[in-house]
């Protein structure tokens, strides 16, 4: 098997400010991150011949989701662009960078600028969180997909993950207890990135009393929308080892979806459509879950990172809870490092491409005080939840 | 009814009338394939078990079990009335058929999964919304 992907390399990364209310423009703030990526690769906007973003321009969607499109990007920067796709129907936003590499990899472009952005907590104000969909009264009516869970105030992915987490309980006896440490490591990993947004300690306490959002998740289970961009530069990898950067390169992907792409027929609740993805990946390399250094894995709600690291092979099927149980095993210095920036949940909800961009800080060891030890060479980027998911297993230059 | 909650409503197509609207005749519908008897949901124009195009309206018992739950406490816009429970019920005619709804007619701190339930409809111009109850 031909493993296209392994063509592609991460060459250049960038990310804007990024905090709660800013305030600014979002195509500013994706403009910062672009160019700091581009500079970041050692190239020039002339160099950059494709574009990819997740999820596009979008006019409707919870308010500040998407933060600019294809078009919105080129025009700010004069690209010319021999390739570009933008778009929600991807592998989880990820996909977008997956798409990148192909595209690299079969030749229709050399370097692709890939960006997300998202401007959530200023576009909701000083509100609380937004639902998705229409505001409960008047004349909406919802339609799609949207019909079959809007009328019963399920408004949220907070409650379709929270219907997951549930079964993956009385399947398999997770606990509330167990499930604390996805958001005690990340709160413990905050603690040491300058640019997360909360860093005071968390203890299991403060956890455990918190206000429930929707169980079994309580306010901590849930990630913190913020403003910010992540950019990306993805070229080719015969070209990498000559740019600024030491590259980082792109082992294997995983973008499969076999089940029901839906948040209540899919098969196993407990698994979502991270299983195929993950399985898909560990069939196009070598390495296995051992090899793994560290692993940045999507948690805009705590369980999501659980279901990945079981989907991954970090621990079996169903025994997520035990493995993150006291936080030992998942902490900077422990045998997979998790959500080394913080994650989503405690550094920013910057929709899945914080995680890649912690990967490759991590693989160059720039992580200063938050850099796992022992000069990490496998690294493992993975984001989307439900029914789409994507990942991507990367390695030291 | 003074606390009904808010509900957004779905919007009517001929695709999904006989689902919202059976509970006038307290009914539970779903498309059916004529020939492999797979019931369909959501809606579609092909049976995905056998592809054959020939489907008809079924009713169900409305019997199932929860298959999972979550209760919500978040307002997640103005006239929600928390906490209340959002479950996902598996039906009894066809595993993996499965309903996002609301329980009622049950404590909150009564929930199980693997609940037997049954449907009750809730009218709200123009459809009726399936819910569920703990079977008596």
């Amino acid at each position: 098997m031909e493993v296209l992907e392994r063509k592609a390399a991460i060459t250049g990364i960038g990310q804007s400010e990024v905090g709660r209310r800013l305030g600014r423009d979002p195509l500013a703030l994706t403009v910062d991150a672009c160019l700091e990526a581009i500079e970041d690769a050692g190239l020039t906007r002339s160099d950059i011949d494709g574009l990819s973003t997740y999820p596009g321009a979008m006019m409707a969607g919870a308010p500040g989701f998407s933060g600019a499109g294809i078009v919105d990007v080129q025009d700010a920067l004069r690209l010319n662009l021999n390739w570009y796709c933008g778009g929600i129907e991807f592998p989880g936003q990820l996909g977008a960078v997956i798409n990148a590499c192909m595209a690299v990899a079969t030749g229709v472009a050399n370097h692709v600028l890939c960006f997300r952005t998202v401007w959530e907590s200023t576009a909701q104000g000083g509100g609380p969180r937004a639902g998705i969909g229409g505001a409960g009264g008047g004349s909406y009516r919802a339609s799609g997909t949207m019909q079959w869970t809007l009328p019963y105030g399920a408004a949220s992915a907070a409650n379709w993950i929270a219907l997951m987490a549930q079964r993956h309980f009385y399947e398999y006896g997770t606990t509330r207890e167990q499930l604390a440490w996805i958001a005690l490591n990340a709160r413990r990993n905050a603690a040491k990135n300058p640019r997360a947004i909360y860093r005071e300690p968390l203890s299991l306490e403060q956890y455990l009393a918190a206000r429930i959002i929707s169980s079994p998740f309580v306010l901590y289970d849930c990630d913190v929308p913020v403003d910010g961009s992540t950019a990306f530069v993805v070229s080719r990898r015969e070209w990498a080892r000559d740019l600024r950067r030491p590259p980082v390169a792109v082992e294997a992907a995983g973008c499969a979806l076999y089940g029901r792409p839906s948040w209540d027929q899919f098969d196993d609740l407990t698994t979502m459509a991270l299983r195929d993805a993950a399985k898909m990946m560990w069939t196009r390399t070598d390495l296995r879950p051992s090899d793994v250094d560290v692993a940045e894995l999507y948690d805009g709600f705590s369980f999501i990172a659980l279901c990945w690291l079981e989907a991954l092979g970090f621990c079996g099927k169903g025994e997520g809870g035990a493995f993150i149980e006291g936080g030992s095993r998942i902490a900077l210095d422990g045998e997979i490092p998790l959500n080394t920036q913080g994650g989503q949940l405690s550094a920013g909800r910057l929709h899945g491409f914080g995680f890649l961009h912690e990967a490759v800080v991590q693989l160059r060891g720039e992580g200063a005080e938050r850099q796992v030890p022992g000069s990490p060479q496998v690294a493992l980027a993975a984001a989307g939840g439900g029914p789409l998911g994507g990942c991507l297993l990367l390695t030291r230059g | 009814m003074a606390d009904l909650p808010i509900r957004v409503l779905p919007a009517l197509t001929p695709e999904n009338e006989h689902f919202w609207t059976g509970g006038a005749q307290g009914a539970l519908r779903f498309l059916r394939c004529i020939a492999c008897r797979q019931l369909i949901h959501p809606p579609a124009p092909i049976c995905p078990e056998c592809l054959s195009r020939k489907l008809e309206i079924a009713t169900v018992s409305g019997r199932g079990i929860v298959h999972t739950y979550t209760i919500n406490h978040q307002t997640w816009f103005p006239g929600m009335i928390t906490p209340f429970v959002i479950a996902i019920v598996e039906l009894a005619e066809q595993p993996g058929l499965r309903l996002t709804t609301n329980l009622v007619n049950c404590p909150i701190d009564r929930v199980k999964i693997g609940m037997p339930v049954q449907v009750v409809f809730e009218n709200r111009d123009p459809v009726w919304i399936p819910l569920f109850e703990p079977v008596p």
